[in-house]
């Protein structure tokens, strides 16, 4: 670390653009960061057209912004979460992920030792997902104007020719595959929320995807859809699915993957798995015929081991998604209005 | 998951299906119009939507979704008063979940938090009264509401706010009581049930005395039911099974849960704290006798509509609105002129459209927008 760096909190002074902002983009960011294309401190990140066209004929581009309470939470932090987050929405489209912004907003007295851990994080993750981090920038505001940390990431990627996944593009007869337990993340929220003092801990599944996208892909199989349900869980992404492509979805709550713990929680809150944030599952529909060999990849590969077939696509009821309950009725599986609430009783 | 998954068992839930047809086989040639038996309890609602149990079910027999949502019967110029009280600036403003989206004549408490109000979400009353001695500067209120199930929990919080001399805690009470509210529903001149499941857990506090005048009186049969998918299957057979044999009492199907005679320390709690309002307004059945509970004067200190300042107005439903009639099974949720158009869970002008356990809600949510389906 720098020597100059030995503050113990962020203060305005770390956003007002001289000295002290120089001080904690080196001996945070450039240090950990550490690549070429960041450190040249340009105001931009440059690349060469020739390398990226390696890699297929489309650019894919997406950003999300990280909000999370707590910072910290089993099995995760934000910092991890806005790397996998940009990542995993760049891989749904099949595209290779390469480089990605991190723009953050920080509240003035925030510890600068949770910074570093979150950048490091940062780092950690991007190294694992083959990533770089390649611009940023940072902005100190007055406290209560953000509420402890917000980042933004923008990331780019490329879209190797011949792959077409679209949501549109569910077809009758079709299979829906998840990559495991659904509802992990949001139930690690609330656990570490603290609120409800529970005995056992729920972690993240926090995780890029892209290497097992790429795992998928390699089977030679047309993925039809593909996407992963964070906000709004696996309910909404099937529904979107059903939507885009004018088809109905039958899921089959008995084969769904949801944890005893994760059960727990939804049962003690009145909250429903298929509506809870994931971080790290993807939702694909393949033709039947491409089912088995694309299950096969993803079990063989660490973040699909758990993957399973969950439903099928039929020709009706179009646009909505029907759940075979494990009990043995049947009944519409529809989107949140808003979030979704503990009940009462 | 132990303890649960043994409720929702998919091959005692065919076994008791096959049983139900059985009754219901026996009854259809006595019958001139399908067999309506009520599910009171919103609790009940959700469980029959969630696992699809409707779909079950034979023709011949109908479930009306009744009344039994705390959240949904709640008049609109209560939800007024909740959001004046959030809005003073000393106040923290605490309520169960589900009852931040119900609709105000201005606003609800949701937009009321975006606005700036200090409105925060509990599981328990006793979260709210840990809010209170943390913030000693502040007045901390809490939202009180639901049928006896959730009155000994509010009640021991004010006695234990007693207890520690605790002074910046108080309850905007509206609690309601479930026989008067059946009663009203019974007291409907064209009124067409035949049956009904009754609330396990309010009958596990108040036990099952209250309910007795429903079978005696109305001549009506009721079981107590519990909240799994099969406690519904079998309090249904257990409904059916009384049509056969001609019989019309209070069954206890919920007997792992519900004593008969209630819990008498809840009981004493509820008592101690609580007495009958000489009327109180639910949505969509307007006034109703004796059908909620204000707090005992000794309490005075911790009731928030005697500490503040209410404009307690009455705000009259929209005239469209037919929630009335469709709480007391006269027409079906897609029936009323409204449902699905005017009135859906982005924007309800209903009570029952208001939560997801309301019966409107249930069916709109569950794509039921016609009688086809």
């Amino acid at each position: 670390m720098s020597d100059k760096f030995t503050g113990k909190t962020i203060t305005l002074a770390h956003g007002a653009g001289g000295k002290a902002m120089r001080d904690l983009i080196d001996a945070i960011f450039v240090q950990t960061f550490d690549n070429p294309e960041l450190s040249s401190l340009e105001d931009q990140a440059r690349f060469e057209l020739a390398d990226l066209a390696q890699y297929g004929n489309r650019l894919a581009m997406t950003t999300d912004s990280y909000v999370v309470d707590p910072l910290f939470f089993a099995g995760g932090d934000i910092g991890k979460l806005a790397v996998t987050g940009t990542v995993n929405d760049l891989a749904m489209s099949g595209a290779v992920p390469l480089y990605l912004t991190c723009g953050m907003m920080i509240e003035e007295g925030f510890p600068i030792d949770d910074l570093r851990r979150i950048v490091q994080s940062m780092k950690a993750t991007a190294d694992a997902a083959g990533v770089k981090i390649v611009t940023g920038d940072t902005k100190v505001v007055h406290k209560g104007a953000v509420d402890k940390l917000f980042i933004n990431t923008a990331g780019v990627g490329i879209i190797p020719q011949g792959i077409e996944i679209n949501s549109h593009r569910a077809q009758i007869g079709d299979v829906v595959i998840i990559n495991g337990f659904v509802g992990d993340h949001g139930a690690a929220i609330v656990d570490a929320r603290g609120e409800l003092a529970l005995e056992s801990t729920v972690e993240t599944d926090c995780q890029a995807l892209n290497g097992l996208v790429q795992a998928m892909l390699a089977t030679g199989a047309d993925i039809h859809c593909l996407r992963d349900a964070t906000r709004g869980g696996v309910a909404t992404v099937l529904n979107e699915f059903a939507q885009s492509s004018g088809v109905g979805i039958r899921l089959k709550q008995a084969a769904l993957p949801v944890r005893e713990e994760v059960r727990g929680i939804c049962e003690l809150l009145g909250l429903d798995p298929l509506y809870l944030a994931n971080e790290g599952k993807l939702i694909a529909i393949v033709a039947k015929s491409d089912a088995e060999r694309v299950l096969a990849a993803m079990q063989a590969y660490s973040a699909g081991k758990d993957s399973v077939i969950i439903g099928e696509v039929l020709a009706q009821p179009v646009g909505k998604v029907l759940l075979q309950t494990g009990f043995g009725g049947e009944r519409l599986l529809d989107m949140l209005v808003g979030e979704q609430l503990p009940r009462i009783c | 998951m132990k303890f649960v998954d043994e409720f929702r068992d998919n091959q005692k839930a065919q076994y008791l299906q096959r049983a139900i047809h059985e009754l219901a086989a026996q009854l259809e040639p006595t019958l001139s119009r399908p067999l309506q038996i009520m599910e009171f309890c919103g609790g009940h609602t959700h469980t029959i939507f969630r696992y699809g149990i409707e779909q079950m079910l034979p023709k011949s027999i109908e479930m009306v979704h009744g009344p039994g949502c705390p959240v949904c019967v709640l008049p609109m110029g209560r939800v007024d008063d909740c959001v004046t009280l959030a809005e003073r600036p000393e106040v923290i403003f605490t309520t169960f979940g589900d009852a931040m989206r119900v609709p105000g004549s201005r606003k609800s408490l949701l937009q009321a938090r975006a606005d700036g109000a200090d409105v925060r979400m509990v599981y328990s009353p006793m979260d709210a009264l840990t809010l209170a001695r943390k913030h000693p500067e502040r007045e901390v209120v809490f939202f009180a509401l639901g049928f006896e199930t959730t009155m000994p929990s509010t009640a021991l919080t004010v006695l234990q706010a007693e207890r520690e001399g605790i002074k910046n805690f108080s309850l905007f009470c509206n609690h309601i009581t479930t026989a008067p509210t059946i009663k009203a529903v019974l007291d409907e001149p064209d009124l067409m049930l035949d049956g009904f499941l009754a609330p396990g857990h309010v009958a596990m506090v108040i036990g099952l005395q209250p309910f007795e005048f429903i079978a005696r009186d109305y001549h009506k049969p009721l079981v107590i039911t519990g909240f799994e998918p099969l406690d519904i299957l079998q309090s249904l057979w257990m409904v059916l099974k009384q049509f056969t044999e001609n019989r019309c009492v209070v069954e206890n199907q919920y007997a792992r849960v519900v004593q008969p005679t209630g819990n008498q320390a809840g009981l004493q709690a509820i008592h101690n704290v609580f007495e009958t309002r000489e009327f109180f307004e639910l949505r969509g059945l307007g006034s109703i006798d004796h059908s909620g509970v204000s707090m005992r004067a000794n309490y005075t200190p911790y009731d928030a509509e005697r500490k503040f300042a209410m404009p307690n107005l009455t705000v009259t439903d929209p005239k469209d609105c037919q929630c009335g009639a469709v709480i007391k099974g006269l027409i079906k949720p897609w029936e009323c002129q409204i449902f699905g158009k005017k009135c859906n869970p982005e924007n309800p002008m209903g009570a029952l459209m208001v939560s997801s356990e309301g019966a409107c809600a249930a069916y709109y949510n569950h794509g039921y927008t016609g009688k086809a389906a």
